[in-house]
């Protein structure tokens, strides 16, 4: 059976009603499709192949979350750059190396035990680019995008993460250049870690606001 | 345009599929389409037109395809709409010969500063000096304008609290057509999730979402033109 993506590999999704399977041969035509676009662009001089190389490969190596949990590291092991990244995140990230396209203009948002933060885009796919690379497709995906406006609470249970009833829940819709990342709480238990250790600790899902960093210990 | 990509508050699309170890891209082609999107773009038009080109795919198609098709089918438009490529180069992959003279492509070795410059759509020029402050109560327009906007429907009509300023930016909705950068401040304001989605919602949940200008009125100016 093929999936989504023409690999057998991925045959694990369970009941998303839209969730998107190409046949072996739309696949195929998909490529063809593309290869000849990509002709037609180098021969009007627009794009070499060399170049796409190199901008395909800087996502698939260079950007992705393991930036983002340097960036929530910091912010746990140093107060002061905490505040930076709280009032500038934008210049706080660039501290450590971090922008550039689609992260031109970041605010970083705080979960303590009272508030827990949340990032979406309703009408797309923004996402802060430089500290998280390239969205999940989930993240993109239709059934994310329309509920966890309406139903934040519901859709933090489907990841697993039961929210108390006190706590205050804050949902960021991406809808203009602004874009978003959540500082989630620290976990107990990680006082004696290295802020390498504590950023080994960060996951992605915890930098978009639909998990916690766990416990340890 | 009230489209199918604008989808904030339906309930109509089941669980959210999740995969774990996701690769970056699934196929060869979504990598292409990814780099050639980038790069292509910024021969060609402006982020707000490539996002209109997304919306106006038919939406049976936007539902019912992939992420980079959503993509693909947006440059293909985008180039024949600005002359890039015509409709038989597409169909045919045959290129005619070029009109004018081309700029050389980017080289490889460009990328790394590219990417760190960014493309920033904040300005200094335009209307720099905001019309509201953090605290004061507006309301988002019921606007539904046949092109391109970035005010979702979920928030037309809905009071809200100004958070915070975030500066001047360029207008998508006369950007992505043509109209000129007309930049405007931006907002980011609070809609309690109750004024939102009625009272069966958390009291102290809330929906945090940034507005242009002219997506908003002041809710003391709504209140004198219902009254």
């Amino acid at each position: 059976m093929s999936t989504a993506h023409g690999q057998g590999a991925h045959d694990t999704v369970p009941d998303a009603r839209l969730e998107k399977r190409l046949t072996a041969e739309q696949t195929q035509a998909l490529e063809a499709r593309v290869k000849s676009l990509e002709s037609l662009l180098v021969t009007k001089g627009l794009v070499s192949p060399e170049t796409l190389d190199k901008l395909a490969a800087t996502y698939e190596s260079d950007l992705g979350p393991m930036n983002g949990a340097k960036v929530i590291a910091r912010a746990w092991v140093d107060p002061a750059y905490k505040q930076r990244l709280l009032t500038n995140a934008t210049a706080a990230m660039a501290e450590l190396g971090f922008s550039g396209l689609q992260g031109e203009h970041m605010v970083v948002v705080e979960n303590t035990p009272t508030i827990h933060n949340i990032v979406v885009c309703t009408l797309c796919s923004c996402y802060p680019w430089p500290v998280l690379g390239l969205p999940p497709i989930w993240y993109k995906s239709a059934p994310y995008r329309s509920r966890v406006v309406l139903d934040p609470r519901g859709v933090l249970r489907e990841f697993g993460l039961v929210l108390d009833e006190s706590v205050e829940l804050r949902v960021w819709d991406s809808s203009a250049e602004i874009r978003y990342l959540v500082l989630p709480e620290r976990p107990s238990g990680t006082e004696h870690r290295s802020e390498e250790e504590l950023a080994a600790l960060v996951t992605r899902d915890a930098m978009i606001g639909v998990a916690r960093v766990p416990i340890q210990g | 345009m009230n489209g199918i990509h604008d989808m904030g508050g339906m309930t109509c699309f089941g669980s959210i599929a999740r995969e774990e170890q996701e690769p970056i891209f699934h196929t060869p082609w979504e990598r292409r389409v990814f780099a050639m999107t980038l790069l292509a773009l910024g021969n060609m038009a402006n982020l707000d037109e490539f996002r209109h080109g997304v919306e106006r795919m038919d939406p049976v198609h936007y539902l019912s395809s992939s992420y980079y098709e959503h993509w693909l089918a947006a440059l293909e438009t985008l180039a024949v709409e600005k002359g890039i490529l015509t409709h038989e180069e597409l169909t045919t992959g045959a290129a005619q010969p070029a009109r004018g003279g081309t700029i050389p492509p980017l080289p490889p070795e460009a990328i790394p500063t590219v990417l760190q410059h960014g493309a920033s759509t904040q300005r200094q020029t335009g209307r720099t000096t905001p019309r509201f402050t953090p605290d004061d109560r507006v309301v988002a327009r019921n606007l539904n304008p046949a092109g391109h906007t970035r005010l979702p429907r979920y928030v037309r009509g809905k009071q809200g609290v100004i958070d915070r300023v975030h500066g001047t930016f360029v207008y998508p909705d006369t950007n992505a057509h043509g109209g000129g950068e007309d930049p405007q401040p931006v907002y980011c304001v609070r809609f309690e999730a109750r004024e939102l989605w009625g009272s069966a919602t958390p009291a102290r949940d809330s929906v945090y979402i940034d507005l242009w200008e002219d997506y908003l009125e002041s809710a003391e100016e709504r209140r004198r033109h219902t009254e």
